[in-house]
């Protein structure tokens, strides 16, 4: 069978978009931008070998306080709901800094992670205590919105404060070979963060495939992301480890070719220690130590924090835990 | 040519799913003529951890369920006894007893069950009730389920102190997770077959076998867990499982008795493991407070 070429273009992985021509500055590095539709295909069966090693370390006593405090410290506390109120965020953003007084020597989380509209109100709740505010936008969390929505929307919560803004790719573009589109609204947003550090949403549970996972986390680190991230949490299947594994492996290839490094932020179903700790034990395997701290690792969650913090009580006391004796929120 | 019999593989229940031991060990306990009973199950703290978990996500469902639909549930494991006694006498007779005590022992649990569906929808009614206070105010006191309760069943039978004791903390509402009798463990996981095909939802009974010894601290000790029953006469267990409870003042109700009495069952096995609330209502009460309610 003999394909004309206008049918290989209807495909959207043949749809060549040609950025070789095109230099990106980033910093004081310059590199081109690769072909997209060339990202590294990725053998899923392999990825489910490899990841299911992570989760057979045994990781006991010492080794095991240090990491959940680890965790602790890495966690983007979140409350991203439409019956979000002022009132519920301000006691998050305490929660935030007050784990569980009742263990004294805790360190907080990294961040508070809100909408735009509540930005104001959790800045003026953490300040001082060197917790950050995340805010998510261009339209979160579907992202279907016009760009000058979009960055109206990022606009807002960076000038009421936001340290970081968690951005939504538009995945339907994506689905449709649009990868250029994708790439530019990723940039656009970029130079309207200003100095807050960009996360970029995949929303792996809508992308389907791992392969398109590696490419869509090549686009947005070569758009200008700080940060990648997994999911809204809005949609399931959301931080599965085959997907924080593949998206690590993109941000170590990066690293290599352009020298700078992308921090990464698996979000939604990491609700519990075990969890948390299988996920440090893969970025320190796939990306290094240099990789484990809040500035270039974060968990986004909501539940984890206490499970974390019951698992330290636990170890402390030797006596297991009941969550009513834990804030809820 | 012969055929060889496929022996059954005796492992805990929890969560509704029949695992074996997360510490992969097991033993082998005989009866007094030295034959093996089978390999059961060594169970460890881990467990127990598990199965409280288990228990505390069974307990929201299991205590807001109308009171007469446990009772037809309790009902139900009454009836899928009855049609399974013959596997329970012949374990008992394995485990030691005679013929005629082993059906007895399986009728009087039967009749037991029975006994404590019945209560289930009249359990409020009778214990709680409108208090007369001397202020306006209606006030009323009901008793309401105490949570995950742990049971550490009669050591010296197989079935008829486990059942006695699982009966009234699941008719009031609780949830548990149950140490069966050591050296007599096979009527326990019988039993969670049976619950397991009775509408008993998954969680609410997690019946564990191995040793008392090694997992009463665990138990004990756990936050999460609100009370203790213990049955037995070993004063040191008793005072360990008071000092365990501590902590989180755990209720401890300790039963020395025979289960085989018929005499042991009454509403006190099921307030013991409830606990009474009182409300106070405002009313408007213009004419001043009266002696009554």
């Amino acid at each position: 069978m003999i394909f004309t070429e206008a049918f290989l273009r209807s495909i959207p992985i043949f749809v060549g978009i040609n950025y070789q021509s095109m230099a990106k500055k980033k910093g004081t590095t310059t590199f081109s931008i690769p072909d997209f539709t060339q990202s590294p295909r990725i053998d899923k069966v392999g990825v489910e070998e490899r990841v299911s090693r992570f989760q057979k370390r045994s990781i006991k006593k010492e080794a095991k306080m240090q990491g959940l405090r680890m965790a602790l410290n890495m966690i983007d506390l979140t409350t991203l709901e439409g019956k979000d109120t002022p009132g519920k965020v301000k006691q998050m953003c305490f929660k935030a800094a007050h784990l569980h007084d009742v263990h004294p020597g805790l360190p907080t989380v990294a961040a508070v992670c809100v909408y735009p509209s509540m930005v104001a109100t959790a800045k003026k709740e953490v300040e001082g205590t060197g917790i950050k505010v995340a805010s998510v936008s261009t339209a979160f969390p579907a992202g279907q919105a016009p760009l000058d929505v979009k960055i109206t929307d990022t606009k807002f919560a960076v000038d009421a404060g936001a340290d970081e803004i968690d951005m939504v790719i538009s995945r339907g573009k994506f689905l449709s070979g649009e990868y250029n589109f994708v790439f530019d609204e990723i940039a656009a947003i970029k130079e309207e963060c200003g100095k807050a550090r960009l996360k970029v949403i995949l929303e792996t549970g809508e992308l389907v495939t791992l392969d398109n996972v590696r490419r869509a986390s090549d686009i947005a680190m070569y758009a200008g992301a700080d940060f990648i991230k997994t999911s809204t949490g809005k949609i399931q299947p959301a931080a599965t480890m085959q997907v924080t594994y593949t998206m690590l492996e993109a941000i170590r290839d990066f690293k290599l070719k352009t020298g700078i490094q992308v921090g990464m932020k698996p979000a939604g179903g990491i609700s519990n220690s075990k969890l948390a700790l299988h996920n440090l034990v893969m970025v320190n395997e796939v990306l290094g130590s240099e990789w484990l701290t809040n500035e270039w690792f974060r968990f986004g969650a909501s539940s984890l924090a206490n499970d974390v913090l019951m698992q330290i009580m636990k170890t402390e006391t030797g006596v297991y835990q009941s969550s009513d004796y834990f804030s809820i929120d | 040519m012969a055929r060889l019999e496929v022996l059954k593989t005796y492992k805990i229940y929890i969560g509704g799913k029949f695992p074996r031991t997360e510490s992969g060990r097991y033993y082998s306990p005989k009866n007094a003529k030295g034959e093996a009973l089978g390999n059961i199950c060594l169970s460890s703290r881990k467990d127990v951890r598990n199965a409280v978990v288990a228990a505390r996500k069974a307990f929201g469902g299991w205590s807001e369920r109308a009171a007469f639909n446990r009772g037809q549930i309790l009902y139900r494991i009454g009836e899928m006894l009855e049609g399974r006694k013959a596997q329970f006498i012949e374990e008992l007779q394995l485990q030691g007893a005679t013929k005629a005590k082993a059906e007895k022992e399986v009728a009087v649990a039967i009749d037991r069950l029975i006994y404590y569906a019945g209560w289930c929808d009249k359990v409020s009614q009778v214990s709680g009730g409108v208090n007369p206070v001397a202020s306006s105010h209606f006030n009323f006191s009901v008793n309401e389920p105490m949570g995950v309760v742990g049971v550490a069943a009669d050591q010296s039978t197989s079935l008829i102190g486990l059942v006695s004791q699982i009966a009234p903390v699941i008719a009031a509402g609780n949830s548990c997770v149950v140490i069966a009798a050591e050296e007599l463990p096979l009527c326990s996981i019988t039993f969670a077959e049976v619950l397991n095909s009775s509408d008993v939802p998954g969680g609410v009974v997690n019946i564990l076998t191995g040793s008392l010894d090694e997992m009463l601290k665990p138990m004990a000790t756990h936050m999460d867990v609100n009370a203790i029953v213990y049955t037995g006469n070993d004063a040191e267990t008793l005072n360990s499982i008071q000092e365990f409870a501590v902590e989180n003042l755990k209720r401890v109700r300790h039963y020395p008795q025979d289960w085989m009495d018929a005499k042991a069952q009454g509403l006190h096995y099921i307030t013991d493991v409830m606990e009474l609330k009182t409300t106070w209502h405002p009313i408007e009460n213009i004419g001043g407070a009266t002696s009554s309610y």
